[in-house]
């Protein structure tokens, strides 16, 4: 293939079977490259959270092919053995609500990843401490979630969602809890992430302030995408 | 890797330490009711102890003195004296009463002993405090649990007694604190009739003819004599030679004297496997209850704070943590909430022990094998919440 970033070649999810079955996904192809930042918009029930999941390896999509850099994760119903560390070691996630560990600090809540994984505690927290200063959160690194203003937790949830460097990362709204100012900064960290890392980031928005962002967008309807132009306007 | 499962603790430590707090008083209770078995077992082994005796002779086919009423002649005691092997043989009275003390009165087992000397069986064999008693009328020793002191007058049935002296941890079976008289006492304590029916009776003696005879003066006042005496006691205690068995020693007495003789085994058995038989088992199902709620609250508390973390496990299974970590997180959690409970529950029982009317003898053994029930009873109950927490879909954690 020799094609790197996450791509997805006639991808379709079916949720149920037979009369309540749901045809969520229908035959959707999408291609994200390395340090490449792609909006992903549709209406309410379009099947945003359903491609997400997909990609994130989280559910199982009904046919088609997934790969990501040169690895084959799902071609038409076969699948890569151990999903669970696919997660851990290659996909990062942000989400809308930031969903730290509520009982883990900043720091800890970033070095988490790397922990799972095996990497030395030291070595973990290290690493979450560069990504939290790349972040400009470093000044909060030994406070909890708790005690963090909504943007100091969304900064922290991105650095965990990049601490393992994963080569793709699935953000879902991750700008909606945010005011329009906080909202522009995390799209300015993700692209700077993007760049930084080489990282594919997909990112799942109703945002209208921050649609002008993307150079390229996927419209989704019914389960059906189209890829358009983005306007790539730069978010100051 | 960082324990999650602490880490959590140390974030909830309120809610850890008052669940645990809540717990441990359960087992504060469920401890102190096997030390209160414990106790009972003990009550009956110092009873035993404390009678100084090797054999006790009592009514044939009863299981008598403690377990049910037993009466022989108060003379029998002389010849088992002569029967081989017998150091010294003493007759005994028990009764458990309600024993006057000033204005109010306390339960106590009123224990008759003969005429002697300290080691003659039957009598307290030390006291704390005063002496022993001499006279051989209206003295006695008492327990301290009967709340008397050196001095104090106890009523018992018509007479009254002056406290000589104070024994500790002289109980009856039940564990009501003894009240030691001389023996003479004891029995009219124990047989003697009110006036009005030693009245009654000599009326019907005496229009009895064959009793009243007017050739022969004697007979009526004989006859009356004999009934109102009383010469009976309950037990006769033996201590045996050196040298003999309580075997050999018995035998004889059973064949010979058509009595009935139980070695200590056989009384031990009489009193923990009959007497108490009912009370143990009472408080074994007490004990299976209490382990049931006890495992049912912690059930509850796992299953409430598991419940709590729905969203972070979603997470953590999200980012990729085995389910092996996330179950091991909630049975540690289970495991501290069960070690607080225990230490809690230990300091609890051991400080209430001493406060309970009857005995509450802790045993380590209990100790320990309550602290494996209740980690084992912590792993248990927090299965019901690792089977939630593992059937968590990471997809919840996106939207
Ligand atoms: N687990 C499921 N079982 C059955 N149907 C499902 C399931 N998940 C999603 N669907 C259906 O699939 C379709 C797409 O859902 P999805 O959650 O992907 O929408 P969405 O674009 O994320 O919407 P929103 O913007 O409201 O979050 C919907 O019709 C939804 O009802
Ligand atoms: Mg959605």
């Amino acid at each position: 293939m020799g094609s790197r970033g996450i791509r997805i070649d006639n991808l379709s999810k079916r949720f149920g079977a037979g009369d309540t079955a749901v045809l969520a996904l229908k035959d959707v192809n999408m291609q994200v490259a390395p340090g490449e930042v792609v909006g992903l918009i549709g209406p309410s029930g379009s099947g945003k959270s359903t491609l997400l999941k997909c990609l994130g390896a989280v559910i199982d999509p009904t046919s088609g092919r997934m790969t990501l850099d040169d690895t084959v994760i799902y071609d038409d119903g076969w699948k890569v053995r151990d999903l669970r560390a696919l997660r851990r070691d290659r996909i990062g996630f942000v989400f809308q609500a930031p969903y730290l560990i509520p009982f883990l600090d900043a720091t800890d809540n970033v070095a988490l990843l790397p922990m799972l994984a095996g990497v030395p505690n030291e070595e973990a927290r290290r690493r979450a401490g560069e990504l939290l200063a790349a972040l400009d959160v470093q000044h909060r690194a030994l406070a909890m979630p708790a005690q963090l203003s909504g943007g100091e937790q969304q900064r922290v949830a991105i650095a965990r969602g990049l601490v393992n460097r994963p080569p793709v990362i699935l953000a879902d709204e991750p700008t909606a809890p945010l005011d329009s100012q906080r909202a522009m900064a995390v799209i300015r960290i993700l692209n700077d992430m993007a760049r930084r890392f080489e990282t594919a980031i997909i990112v799942v928005t109703h945002d209208e302030k921050i649609i002008p962002t993307f150079r390229r967008i996927y419209h989704i309807r019914d389960g059906v995408t189209h890829e358009e132009a983005g306007e790539g306007r730069s978010p100051g | 890797m960082i324990s999650l499962a602490g880490r959590d603790i140390l974030h909830a430590w309120g809610k850890f330490i008052f669940t645990g707090i809540g717990l441990g008083l359960l087992i504060g209770v469920t401890l102190t009711m096997a030390g209160v078995y414990r106790g009972m077992v003990d009550d009956g082994k110092v009873l035993l102890d404390n009678s100084g005796a090797d054999l006790w002779v009592v009514q044939k086919d009863t299981l008598g003195p403690y377990a049910e009423s037993s009466s022989i002649p108060d003379d029998l005691w002389r010849s088992i004296r002569t029967m081989p092997g017998v150091a010294q043989a003493a007759n005994v009275t028990y009764l458990t009463m309600q024993v006057g003390k000033g204005d109010a009165d306390v339960r106590a087992m009123v224990v008759g002993i003969t005429a002697g000397e300290p080691g003659v069986p039957g009598w307290p064999p030390h006291l704390v405090a005063g002496r022993q008693i001499t006279r051989g009328h209206y003295e006695a020793v008492a327990d301290r649990a009967t709340g008397v002191r050196l001095g104090d007058v106890l009523s018992i049935r018509r007479n009254r007694y002056v406290v000589v002296g104070l024994a500790h941890r002289m109980v009856s079976s039940s564990g009501d604190p003894m009240v030691f008289i001389p023996l003479k006492d004891a029995q009219e304590a124990q047989f003697l009739k009110d006036n009005d029916a030693i009245l009654m009776q000599r009326r019907r003696t005496g229009a009895n003819p064959a009793f009243n005879r007017p050739g022969v003066p004697d007979l009526l006042d004989a006859v009356i004599d004999s009934q109102t005496g009383n010469s009976y006691v309950n037990a006769v205690l033996v201590r045996i030679r050196p040298g003999f068995t309580p075997q050999e020693v018995a035998e004889p007495i059973r064949r010979w004297k058509r009595l009935t003789v139980y070695d200590r085994a056989q009384m031990e058995e009489i009193l923990i496997g009959k007497l108490i038989a009912t009370s143990a088992r009472q408080i074994g199902m007490f004990l299976v209850i209490l382990a049931l709620v006890s495992a049912a609250i912690v059930a509850f508390i796992i299953y409430t704070l598991t419940m709590d973390k729905i969203r972070e496990i979603a997470v953590l299974k999200l980012i990729g943590t085995r389910n092996r970590t996330i179950a091991s997180m909630i049975i540690q959690q289970s495991l501290v909430l069960g070690v607080i409970g225990f230490v809690v529950g230990k300091i609890t029982a051991t400080f209430a022990a001493p406060l309970f009317p009857k005995y509450v003898l802790l045993v380590p053994i209990d100790s320990v094998v309550g602290f494996f029930a209740v980690l084992a009873i912590c792993v248990l109950s927090s299965l019901i919440a690792i089977r939630m927490a593992l059937a968590v879909d990471p997809a919840e954690a996106i939207g």
